[in-house]
């Protein structure tokens, strides 16, 4: 145990937690910077847990690829590139403001971090509203890798650029024709991969709204320094990596199948 | 921690790196995409993950700081990458290999002949 050995004397003539350091540095650090690096390098341990948690699936992504390619690049055909690339720049925009709001932090304006920070998760509500819509075109072309998922029917729809109404199931015939078809369920696998993929990511998204929420409301009170703002550091981290992860998952599952069909 | 000698805090970056390096990425995000409806064949891919990397790239270095990170820092990263670069050796190694025959075609394998005694 490391016992203080600047004034023992101090510390007690003093009492409480602030024996002979500024209020906003732990007392088993030397200094603001030490505190600060420990902190950062802490969030980074993190991110490399979280890197091989997206590495994995990443992985089984690419060995279904290289064994599945045709229909890997028809699968994500059925997908939208232009509204991928808009989410893309959408979360570029709350990555932007996530990084002025840890600025703010630096600067020391806690009302400032607030208002970025607000900026952000409308930036993060309005990628996950073009998700949504998306979603909806997805159940409606039953691609939702459930039992009522149907490979020739979501073919179909996207060949004749339909978008139908949602129904519970697919007309039968679809069906049928999916029955003998190996490639029905290669693309069944790609859905898979792309509902875990961009649903996890969704996921991180939401934790981070949850997280940022409680940081604003310290922000407000003012409880961050320029000393000390290694939360704020920390969501700003999560947040650009949930962009990072993005950036990967935009070419590898809508930009694969681009080139098949201009939309 | 101390081992490069200044024990200062970070002054704040300049709002413009923040907005040009958005520039950027949004250029970037234009380009992949205009360059994706193209057909490139082959060079489809490495093209889309190399302009993947340098938004990465730029992200890592800019938004999340690392230019002016800490050695230790950039060792996590590092460390990070490479197990995911062993992890995916290993398992190219393992599906690459499957249903290879690796026995000679006249030879009947240990487990047959055991069946057959």
């Amino acid at each position: 145990m490391h016992t203080d050995t600047k004034a023992p004397s101090q510390a007690a003539t003093q009492g409480g937690d602030h024996h002979g350091h500024a209020p906003d540095l732990a007392h088993h650090f030397e200094n603001h910077f030490q505190q600060h690096d420990a902190g950062n390098l802490g969030m980074w341990m993190f991110l490399s847990t979280e890197v091989l948690f997206f590495g994995g699936m990443f992985g089984a992504y690419t060995v279904y690829r290289y064994k599945f390619e045709k229909v890997f690049e028809q699968a994500s055909n059925l997908l939208d590139p232009f509204l991928g690339g808009i989410n893309t720049i959408i979360l570029l925009f709350s990555s932007v403001t996530m990084a002025l709001a840890v600025r703010a932090a630096q600067t020391g304006k806690g009302k400032a971090i607030v208002g970025w920070m607000a900026a952000t998760i409308v930036f993060g509500l309005a990628f996950l509203g073009v998700k949504a819509f998306e979603w909806k075109h997805d159940a409606a072309i039953h691609v939702f890798p459930t039992k009522d998922f149907c490979w020739s029917y979501a073919r179909e729809m996207h060949k004749t650029h339909e978008h139908p109404e949602y129904k519970p199931y697919a007309p039968q015939k679809f069906y049928e024709q999916d029955k003998n078809n190996p490639e029905s369920k290669q693309g069944k696998l790609f859905f898979f991969l792309y509902f875990t993929m961009t649903g996890l990511h969704g996921l991180h998204m939401l934790i981070g709204f949850g997280i940022m929420a409680v940081i604003m409301v310290y922000a407000w009170r003012g409880y961050y320094t320029p000393n000390y703002f290694v939360p704020v550091e920390s969501i700003g981290l999560y947040w650009h990596f949930v962009d990072l992860v993005w950036i990967f998952l935009y070419p590898l599952l809508y930009l694969l199948g681009a080139h098949l069909q201009s939309h | 921690m101390s081992a490069h000698g200044h024990e200062e805090m970070h002054p704040p970056a300049p709002v413009w790196m923040y907005v040009t390096n958005f520039l950027v990425l949004v250029v970037l995000t234009i380009v992949t995409y205009l360059v994706a409806t193209q057909d490139l064949g082959e060079l489809s891919t490495p093209v889309a993950l190399g302009i993947a990397v340098v938004k990465a790239g730029l992200v890592v270095l800019f938004f999340m700081h690392v230019y002016e990170s800490g050695p230790l820092t950039k060792l996590v990263i590092f460390g990070s990458l490479f197990m995911v670069a062993v992890l995916c050796c290993f398992f190219l190694i393992d599906y690459s290999t499957r249903n290879l025959n690796l026995l000679p075609p006249d030879e009947e394998t240990p487990a047959v002949t055991a069946k057959k005694g």
